[in-house]
């Protein structure tokens, strides 16, 4: 485990103030935020921003660590040394509730027990709700799936010291989930502390990118590319669907655009969303005497020009 | 539980999150979310408490006010007007999606 300099995350000196630290948590805290950062990895910049100012602005950490950092520096190999706390009286964990799921190992190790192991026999406090993102693919939301998804969450060991362990969970997707919305699962989250429940976990779903598809609530659009042929006199062709294959009937006189609907066969649910079969015209590239020959009698033979409602 | 146990959730919609529900899974004492429900900037705009139920957007809108508030000092009318544009913001870039449009 490397030593993580806080003040260095910050961006600010060792002497700095409780404003300055807060400005600089602010000002971090927008470039981060996940809703509109363009920054790559902006999630896990974030949760290091996070983790600095949980610890840089509360007074009792922020001292402790600072008896600890005049010994180490940013990315050395670091154990917590026995006691390093004494003395220190912290108030809880350090995050908030819901966000102890996000916290490294370094801060696990340093702050992730405070408040736990000091609170005295009797105490009875129901375990935090912990939240997790997953990407599944639009066909697990129509027949619903399992998934193997890794979590590192903290977990207490024998000695009452939280440390953070992967932790593979299996979990079902049921048919019909949205984008964005959330699964949860009950006694998933942090473990209760003397006896209390374990809290929960919440999934918020999101579909993996796939270029066929695009998910609009429960209705899903399908760009089908079909022939000028079949878009002229009409067909029946085969797509792929979420669903499987299925035909569909493109009508006479069709252009590019055109949308069918093939109702209900969009996500599923109570009221299941409609699959909207967008045609795309393709054109047959003129790469052979004969094709070239077919264009050709098409522009003598057919008066079309598509440009006759533009006046010219 | 073993690594081959499957566990199975709930979708949320499907079963409704109470006040207190609510309230743990955002970190917040309950009083938190009945004030910004009192404001009229969170739930569905009904006073009667007995019927409150929290869907998944009431959870993903009252997880980013509650962030808004801690990482800003924002008051609580403030990080909704946030969240109202956010909302709007993925909004239209679920339509932009479904339109084919690139949305960066």
């Amino acid at each position: 485990m490397e030593f993580k300099d806080y003040y260095q995350i910050l961006g600010v000196e060792k002497t700095a103030t409780a404003d300055e630290i807060k400005k600089a948590y602010r000002k971090l805290a927008r470039k981060y935020h996940p809703d509109v950062s363009k920054v790559p990895d902006a999630e896990k910049h974030m949760k290091e921003v996070n983790e600095a100012n949980a610890v840089l602005s509360d007074p009792e950490k922020r001292a402790a660590y600072d008896k600890l950092g005049s010994r180490f520096q940013a990315g050395q190999d670091f154990q917590p040394p026995p006691d390093w706390d004494a003395g220190f009286e912290f108030s809880g964990g350090g995050f908030s509730g819901a966000d102890m799921g996000d916290a490294s190992d370094f801060f696990a190790s340093l702050f992730g027990h405070a408040g736990r192991s000091r609170r005295a026999g009797g105490y009875q406090m129901r375990g935090e709700d912990h939240h997790a993102k997953i990407l599944i693919d639009l066909a697990d939301a129509y027949h619903g799936a399992t998934r193997a998804i890794i979590l590192h969450s903290p977990r207490e060991d024998e000695q009452g010291r939280v440390v953070l362990k992967d932790h593979t969970l299996n979990v079902r997707i049921p048919k019909g989930v949205k984008e964005g919305q959330h699964i949860r699962l009950m006694g998933q989250g942090s473990p209760g502390i003397g006896g209390g429940m374990a809290g929960d976990l919440y999934l918020e779903v999101h579909f993996s990118p796939d270029p066929r598809y695009r998910v609009e609530g429960r209705d899903v659009h399908e760009i089908v590319p079909v022939t000028p042929w079949e878009a002229t006199l009409g067909a029946a062709i085969e797509t792929p669907t979420p669903s499987g294959t299925v035909q569909v009937k493109v009508p006479a006189g069709s252009q590019s655009g055109r949308k069918l609907r093939l109702k209900g066969r969009g996500i599923p649910g109570d009221v299941p969303g409609d699959l909207y079969i967008v045609l795309e015209v393709v054109l047959p590239p003129a790469d052979s005497d004969k094709a070239r020959q077919l264009y050709e009698t098409m522009a003598q033979d057919l008066a079309f020009n598509p440009r006759q409602k533009t006046g010219v | 539980m073993t690594q081959n146990d499957i566990v199975t959730g709930v979708l949320l919609d499907e079963i409704a999150l109470t006040l207190e529900e609510l309230a743990q899974a955002c970190a917040v004492e309950p009083q938190w979310v009945v004030e910004r429900i009192e404001a009229g900037i969170l739930g569905d705009g009904s006073l009667h408490v007995a019927s409150w139920r929290f869907t998944s957007n009431d959870l993903t809108r009252a997880r980013r006010m509650r962030q808004l508030e801690r990482d800003f000092d924002a008051v609580p009318e403030l990080a909704a007007l946030v969240a109202d544009l956010l909302e709007e913001v993925d909004r239209l870039k679920v339509r932009l999606n479904a339109a084919g449009l690139p949305v960066d």
